[in-house]
């Protein structure tokens, strides 16, 4: 791979290059075994995926291997993007800037070899990973691809549709989608599709409908928010998303379940349900979702061909052992959230050092998670739970005495604040 | 008698080192726990925010919350949560692993304008 820039070097005085041979040779013997040897001791394992799963993997991995491991990190994004928060974006509280950063300094803190490139297959009896320019050999590769959308499940609507955004991947379409509700008259209506099963980030959907709300309530406060949930109920934080909707949002966010699409006609943007048909100023369709691309071309999403079963001692997958799957792509009884994904590529780093070692990893791993969501500009609250692994239902198990908040409060808005910029400073830096 | 004293040698060794391996794993859990709470505690629990700085925090005094937020002696809004899930042996060795982290000025974060291109 002829990724690495060249760059000149100036030449040194005499006295220069002396003192260089003299700290070299000390500098030499400080280094790791392998710098000196030029071969890692504990091997080279491939990350495919910078987001908070990959990058947070990356990072440990580096860390607790007190750079014994040499880690290379693939990803064609050229920064980091906060899908936390973005919904604020929409409610006006946020901008994108504020949730854009840098690669820079995790990548030079903790020596990562970065290619900015896509992984096109992955050949797993060779230990290798094929990209649009060149391969690369791994000795353990880790998967963190996040979710793709499955647009052929929604009828009417078999391919993306350009005015039409998701806004699920934090970026370009969370501004469209901004954009769009500002140039809505005001007495328009934002309808939301959420879809069923699986999907990143569970309450997400309903603090976007609180954040939409938020910005109607100041500036358009005879609009409507509709949300058409494919599922029976709300999913997650279901009490507390209710007080808003019966509270601050009366009159305004209308809630209606079991409302999967049957048909939408993406030209006038109505959608026929069951129960109604339903006409938007403003179409927010959040797709169907399965695990990120680079998992479907290695064939490893093998839970009804959408998810990826592993093993959550090692996060290595139930059908190639050398590679593991961490963040959203994994099948799980566990919410797809960024403090999820951290805490699956930090068991997962530790397990492959271990096993790099020659060691057991840890049998029983345990972690936590807590999740925020934004009712206004200022108001949050939590879900929050300790996960053990449980050997006999091969899971990740809820602990006793997790739950959610007894209402949102500034306190906790506070405090999703300090989340965000702490879960940012561990993965980023 | 060579491979007896081999193996006697090996078995010595074995049972050495498994003392050792055993203790280095329960430490590289905790880490690995400790290492959860970095979302809201900021990393190695220096905090970015007005969440509490777990770094460097006195051993007794972090025991001593966890168990408040456990039995609710001590009100909290989140902590209640994540307390109850954790056995007294994980709180303390939680406590340990925090008392000797340093304390650090946490790096500031790297902003960088949005560049358009995802």
């Amino acid at each position: 791979m002829a990724m690495e820039k060249i760059t000149r070097l100036p030449v040194p005085t005499r006295r220069q290059f002396v003192r260089s041979v003299i700290y070299g040779g000390l500098a030499f013997y400080g280094l790791p075994a392998f710098a000196r040897a030029g071969k890692p001791p504990l091997g080279h394992v491939v990350v495919v995926g910078a987001g908070f799963a990959g990058l947070t993997a990356a990072k440990y991995l580096r860390e607790w291997s007190m750079g014994n491991l040499k880690v290379t990190l693939i990803e064609p994004n050229p920064q980091f993007i906060s899908c936390p928060q973005s919904n604020l974006v929409l409610g006006g509280s946020r901008t994108l800037d504020q949730l854009s950063f840098s690669y820079d300094i995790a990548r030079k803190q903790h020596d990562l070899h970065w290619i900015r490139d896509s992984v096109m297959s992955v050949d797993m009896a060779n230990k290798q990973v094929k990209l649009t320019r060149g391969s690369l050999s791994y000795d353990r590769l880790v998967l963190a691809p996040g979710v793709d959308f499955n647009y052929s499940k929604i009828p009417g609507m078999p391919s993306p549709v350009e005015n039409i955004p998701h806004a699920w991947k934090a970026g370009k379409q969370t501004l469209q989608l901004r954009q769009q509700l500002e140039s809505m008259p005001d007495g328009g209506v934002f309808v939301m599709t959420i879809p069923s099963g699986a999907y990143r980030c569970p309450p997400g959907p309903y603090e976007r409908a609180c954040q939409v709300a938020h910005y109607f309530k100041q500036h358009k406060p005879r609009s409507k928010v509709i949300i058409l949930d494919a599922n029976a109920d709300i999913v997650s934080k279901k009490g507390l998303f209710l007080q808003s909707f019966n509270g601050a949002y009366q009159g305004m966010i209308e809630y209606h379940n079991n409302s999967e699409i049957l048909q939408l006609d993406t030209g006038s943007k109505t959608i026929k349900t069951d129960f109604e048909t339903v006409k938007a100023d403003v179409l927010n369709v959040i797709p169907p979702q399965l695990a990120g691309k680079v998992a479907q071309v290695a064939g490893l999403n093998n839970v009804d061909q959408r998810w990826c079963e592993v093993d959550f001692v090692s996060y290595a997958s139930t059908l190639q052992s050398d590679v593991h799957i961490i963040g959203d792509s994994i099948s799980a009884g566990l919410p797809k959230s960024a403090h999820m994904a951290t805490s699956h590529a930090k068991v997962c780093a530790a397990a492959i050092i271990e096993l790099q070692s020659g060691h057991a990893p840890n049998p029983l791993p345990v972690f936590a998670n807590t999740c925020y969501s934004f009712v206004d500009d200022q108001q949050a609250m939590h879900v929050a739970n300790v996960y053990r692994y449980d050997p006999a239902k091969k899971s990740m198990v809820s602990a006793e005495g997790g739950g959610v908040s007894a209402k949102a409060s500034l306190q906790e808005g506070e405090y999703a604040q300090a989340w965000a910029h702490n879960i940012w400073a561990d993965t980023l830096t | 008698m060579q491979r007896f004293t081999v193996t006697l040698v090996w078995v010595c060794f074995t049972l050495a080192t498994f003392p050792a391996q055993a203790e280095e794993l329960a430490l590289t859990s905790t880490r690995t726990l400790a290492a959860s709470c970095a979302a809201c505690h900021g990393p190695n629990g220096n905090s970015l925010g007005s969440t509490p700085t777990l770094a460097a925090l006195n051993q007794q005094y972090f025991i001593q919350r966890m168990q408040g937020f456990k039995d609710g002696s001590v009100s909290s809004t989140v902590m209640h949560h994540h307390a109850k899930g954790l056995t007294t042996e994980e709180v303390t060795a939680m406590a340990a692993y925090f008392a000797q982290q340093p304390r650090q000025t946490p790096q500031p974060l790297p902003h960088q304008s949005f560049l358009g291109a995802q």
